[in-house]
């Protein structure tokens, strides 16, 4: 079980989060004429890489912020949690 | 019965306190003190079970956790306990155990007959034999597998004992309490760390209770001691015996398995039998050891045949002799001091030593007590049926291929030692790549993952005093790391035994023309020949030999097996051990009870139950509940002898006749305000937000990103920035989390805050054409007729003083109110409704009425709203705004949505109009045509329509509405029903929505 620091309340384990993907995905603007490509790779794509990786995680059974981690996918390591204002 | 094998004094068992029990039957006596297996050997007995597949006689080999063949059954009834280690269970006035997998008992086993049949049943036999013919799999093969498969047998009762979890943080955590743990534990303890330390055994010390060695001029034990002593007392420490760590998880997360109550002969009631802790630690000290391993000779697993590290545990700890005739057989000096121990207790032992000689100081101390040495000998085989009764011994050549002369000599016993292997488990389930140590022959930790540091014999420190300078050493360093105390403990000096070297030769040839069984995994039943044969075979991985042979899996796992057959793997394949490389460590490092992994989490505290504030006055008026994700709803309430579906069509029918009431509070509620928040709703939901009076209530769909529908429900503005929106049961958590995700991570420049108020309102929902005569004198001050209060509007109001919220809306179709009160003012509430009701003819309804109104009504729920469905699908496409954009609107486009013949909602009535249509049925044109049948679409909802008094259902039907008209069946080969229907409109009742409106 992972140990994650929520940038609000500090450290706890795990199971008081959810995860909520890549902390990249930026939505398309409201009503803004994009491409189906383009939609489909906002809905559908996500890479899935090996090693470090930005993140959303929501602090569900907590404060129930959302914010960002940065996160190493085979080896479990935090190199570091933001604010979703702050840089990673 | 006298202990024939007990020692008149030694070991640390209690001798005053004489404990009886039973195995197989029959009544033994031991003390406390003494585990299961320790009182056996007392008393003679070393035949304990059968080998798992040709069911050999198998006795104890080792005396801890790595015991492979003592496996035995404790108990009977709901608490009994299959594969329970003897050489862990500690003696208990009263236990009982048995021997598994033998019938009808351990001595006389019909099963043998398959080591007779051995060669016809090699490694992986049964996936080269069951093969054909085809139809004798499950009739003839797989119950026989069945049968023989597997060790103990599991109880078929519900546990009655109870069991605990444990969350705790410490700074460093020590697993182990042999010498290297005990001084990492101390000088961090010392220099101001938390620490835990954790010993798997009843005793503390490890080693030191076994070896003749001096610490700080004491003896090892006393040391040992002295050490806990010191240990306890300390407030930062916390010292646990009989717990074994047996996981390393991410992040430094360690499980401990902790054994508090079986050892108890009176153990307090509220003693839970296990505990499982969960343990955060900054560091982890693994000091858990080593383990010797057997040498691999003929028929190496007789009863008697045992390592010698063990016998010289049972006698020193518990003064028991495993035999008195004992033959050690060794290839390194460790085993010297057993047979030194079993001299000083008047017993000669012979030692059979594989090396040309040794001239270290324990050799040199056997050779004073003038113990029999046979330098150059090996064990080829040995007799003894139940119990080794003689050894084939001889002078091996010098390739060691062979033997130059045989002789028979007679034992009882035979201690084995091939040298040490570390315990790198937890090391290894932290990630740590291990390395291959050329001079111990053995794996050994290498870079740490994690926070994780093996000291001690765990990594090939095999003196003394290299354990414990390791220990003191890391445990100040460690424990600096975090309190920067600078507290460095001295080490103390220590005395012991000097060792010679070893030779690695472990695997005894077979005599020429012989054939004897050479095992090598004991609990698997896995000999020399199977692995020869899986790589003749063309296994070449060592993780692919492992799951043919099966060589180091079950519940040992092979501890003793996994080194001594990754050897054989290299020598055949001529490669060397670490291009072989080791299968993986998993957690658990031994078997953990499933009783102890559930904890507490059993029987209604399975999962947290919600409960109306309702709840009372339900369970008192005979309210039959179901299940509505974690809340508890009145189903249906029940009078006289009616059945559910009697009762439903009274509540149903009562409402669409007079008026009804039913308990909402579980319907999600989230407060929503802020300047913004008229425009968030507007991004959320399918249809337009800005323009809604205040005062007013507004239906709205939200629909995910992927364009499927997401939830539904009505939002009201309570003021200019204040909405309450509400959500179905069972998606309210997830519209909360999905609103909270809009407004911190997309939008963060929206003025709105989101809050759920789901518990702080009590809702009724009041509904039928008598509503409105019963709102006038439940609020008398207030204007509740159509004109005051219109379908989709909202007033506050006063409940006799109690303030309340009233929205004019319906899910039931009928003319309907649902009133909120604050919780606390809930069964006040509700009981004002039935009291001033009563006169209307008012009944409660439950969740199956409810259901039946909305299916006639064509109003959609969760069984529509499935997660497949778009909003067209629904007849929603009315709610989908054309002037602006929203959640999940540019998926709208999508091939997939705008192709025609989607599967879309309609209403299914049956032609004889009385039978039933299960839900989940499919619908067909032709109920005879050849399977697979295809299928247009599914019933997703049935009900008994009030209106009509016949069944009627809704369905998710290809070309939908182009259909209404048509005549088709509905199939349910779950029921074996195939049911001629007819399809109409989804809105059976009402289908211009007057009644709300009137």
């Amino acid at each position: 079980m992972l140990e994650i620091k929520c940038p609000y309340c500090g450290k706890r384990s795990q199971n008081e989060f959810s995860y909520g993907g890549d902390a990249n995905i930026k939505r398309p603007e409201l009503g803004k004429e994009i491409s189906d490509s383009e939609w489909d790779n906002f809905v559908y794509f996500r890479k899935n890489p090996r090693g470090k990786h930005s993140e959303l995680w929501h602090h569900v059974a907590g404060c129930r912020q959302w914010f960002k981690v940065s996160r190493d996918t085979s080896t479990h390591e935090i190199f570091k949690t933001s604010k979703l204002n702050e840089e990673l | 019965m006298t202990q024939k094998y007990r020692l008149d004094k030694g070991g640390f068992i209690k001798r005053d306190k004489k404990i009886s029990f039973k195995f197989n039957g029959k009544k033994y006596f031991g003390y406390e003190g003494d585990t299961l297996a320790s009182a056996l050997l007392a008393n003679g007995v070393h035949l304990v079970g059968r080998s798992f597949k040709y069911h050999r006689p198998r006795g104890f080999i080792a005396a801890g956790v790595d015991e492979p063949n003592a496996k035995v059954q404790l108990y009977h009834g709901a608490k009994t306990e299959p594969n329970a280690v003897a050489t862990e269970v500690e003696l208990v006035e009263g236990l009982i155990a048995k021997s598994q997998n033998c019938f009808p008992s351990v001595s006389f086993d019909f099963g043998e007959i398959n080591n007779f049949l051995s060669k016809f049943f090699p490694a992986g036999f049964y996936y080269k034999t069951f093969m054909w013919p085809k139809n004798f799999w499950y009739k003839i093969y797989e119950p026989i597998i069945r049968k023989a498969a597997g060790l103990g047998v599991a109880p078929l009762k519900p546990d009655p004992d109870r069991y605990e979890h444990k969350f705790e943080y410490c700074d460093v955590l020590v697993v182990g309490s042999g010498p290297s743990g005990l001084a990492s534990a101390l000088a961090a303890a010392k220099n101001g760390a938390r620490v835990i330390i954790a010993e798997d055994k009843s005793r503390f010390g490890g080693s030191l209770l076994t070896d003749e060695v001096t610490v700080g001029n004491k003896k090892g034990k006393d040391w040992a001691d002295e050490t806990i002593e010191q240990l306890k007392i300390m407030p930062n420490v916390v010292v646990k015996n009989r717990s074994q760590v047996f996981g390393y998880y991410d992040h430094n997360m360690m499980v401990m398995f902790e054994r508090t109550k079986d050892h108890l002969e009176f153990p307090n009631k509220y003693t839970p039998r296990q505990r499982l802790w969960y343990i955060r630690a900054k560091e982890v000290v693994a000091s858990t050891g080593s383990m010797e391993r057997p040498l691999v000779f003929g028929n190496n697993d007789r009863p008697g045949i045992m390592l010698s590290s063990a016998a010289k545990e049972y006698l020193r700890v518990y003064g028991v002799l495993v035999g008195k005739k004992p033959i050690i057989f060794t290839n390194n000096d460790s085993a010297y001091e057993t047979a030194i121990d079993f001299k000083k207790n008047g017993i000669n032992p012979i030692v059979i030593d594989i090396r040309e000689n040794s001239e270290s100081s324990v050799i040199k101390e056997a050779k004073n007590l003038k113990i029999d040495i046979r330098f150059s000998h090996a064990i080829a085989n040995t007799r003894g049926h139940l119990r080794v009764n003689s050894a084939t011994i001889g002078k091996l050549n010098e390739q060691k291929t062979n033997y130059q002369s045989l002789e028979d000599i007679s034992c009882d016993c035979i201690c084995v030692s091939g040298n040490w292997t570390p315990t790198v488990h937890l090391a290894s389930q932290s990630g740590n790549k291990l390395k291959f140590d050329e001079n111990i022959n053995a794996f050994i930790p290498n870079q740490s993952r994690q926070n994780e540091t093996t000291v001690g014999s765990a990594k090939g420190s095999f003196t003394l005093k290299k354990s414990l300078e390791e220990g003191f050493n890391k445990g100040f360093e460690l424990s600096n790391k975090i309190t920067k105390k600078n507290i460095k403990s001295a080490i103390p000096t220590s005395n012991e035994r000097s060792n010679g070297k070893q030779n690695k030769f472990w695997c005894m040839p077979l005599p020429k023309n012989k054939n004897y069984k050479r095992c090598v995994d004991f609990q698997n039943d896995v000999y020399v020949s199977d692995i020869e044969l899986a790589i003749r075979e063309g296994f070449r991985s060592i993780e692919h030999v492992k799951r043919y042979t099966t060589l180091g899996m079950a519940t040992d796992q092979g501890k003793t097996s996994n080194l001594n057959g990754l050897q054989l793997v290299s020598s055949i394949e001529k490669k060397i051990v670490p291009e072989v490389g080791h299968t993986t460590f998993r957690p658990p490092y031994t078997p953990v009870t499933i009783g102890a992994i559930v904890g507490r989490e059993v029987g209604k505290y399975y999962r947290p139950t919600r409960k109306s504030p309702i709840h009372a006055w339900h369970e008192k008026n005979n309210a039959v509940f179901v299940d509505a994700g974690l809340w508890l709803r009145p189903r249906y309430y029940n009078q006289g002898n009616e059945t559910l579906h009697e009762a439903s069509k009274r509540e149903a029918f009562n409402v669409r006749n007079n008026v009804g009431i039913c308990d909402v509070t579980s319907l999600g509620k989230i407060d929503i305000k802020g300047s913004d928040s008229a425009e968030f709703l507007n991004r959320v939901y399918t249809n337009a937000w800005m323009k809604l009076p205040v005062g007013k209530a507004r239906y709205g769909v939200m629909l995910r990103e992927d364009g499927i529908v997401f939830d539904d429900g009505t939002t009201t503005r309570i003021s200019e920035n204040h909405f309450h929106m509400t959500t179905t049961t069972a998606q309210a958590v997830n519209v909360l989390a999905h609103l909270e995700y809009y407004l911190q991570v997309v939008w963060p420049e929206l003025n709105v805050n989101v809050l759920s108020t789901t518990e702080q309102w009590a809702g009724a929902a009041v509904a039928g054409p008598n509503s409105r005569s019963l709102l006038e004198k439940l609020f008398p001050d207030t204007d509740v007729s159509n004109e005051g209060l219109p379908f989709m509007g909202f007033k506050e109001a006063d409940l006799f003083g109690v303030p309340a919220r009233i929205f004019r809306i319906s899910f039931s179709g009928e003319l309907a109110y649902e009133i909120n009160v604050e919780s606390g003012y809930g069964i006040f509430m509700w009981e004002k409704i039935m009291e001033i009701g009563k006169e209307m003819g008012i009944e409660p309804y439950g969740t199956e009425a409810l259901s039946t109104l909305r299916i006639e009504m064509g109003h959609v729920a969760g069984s529509e709203i499935d997660g497949r469905t778009i909003s067209s699908d629904l007849s929603l496409d009315g709610m989908l705004s054309k002037k602006k954009d929203f959640i999940g609107k540019r998926s709208l486009n999508r091939k997939a949505f705008i192709e025609t013949g989607r599967e879309k909602i309609v209403g299914v009535v049956p032609l004889d109009k009385k039978t039933m249509i299960p839900e989940g049925s499919h619908i067909v044109v032709d109920n005879k045509a050849s399977l697979p049948n295809p299928k247009l679409g599914h019933i997703s909802a049935s009900c008994w329509s009030v209106e009509y008094n016949n069944p009627f259902s809704l369905a998710i039907l290809k070309d939908g509405k182009q259909r209404i008209g048509e005549k088709l069946y509905a199939l349910s080969p779950l029921k074996s029903k195939s049911i001629p229907v007819e399809i109409v409109s989804s809105h059976y009742v009402d289908p211009t929505g007057e009644r709300v409106r009137s």
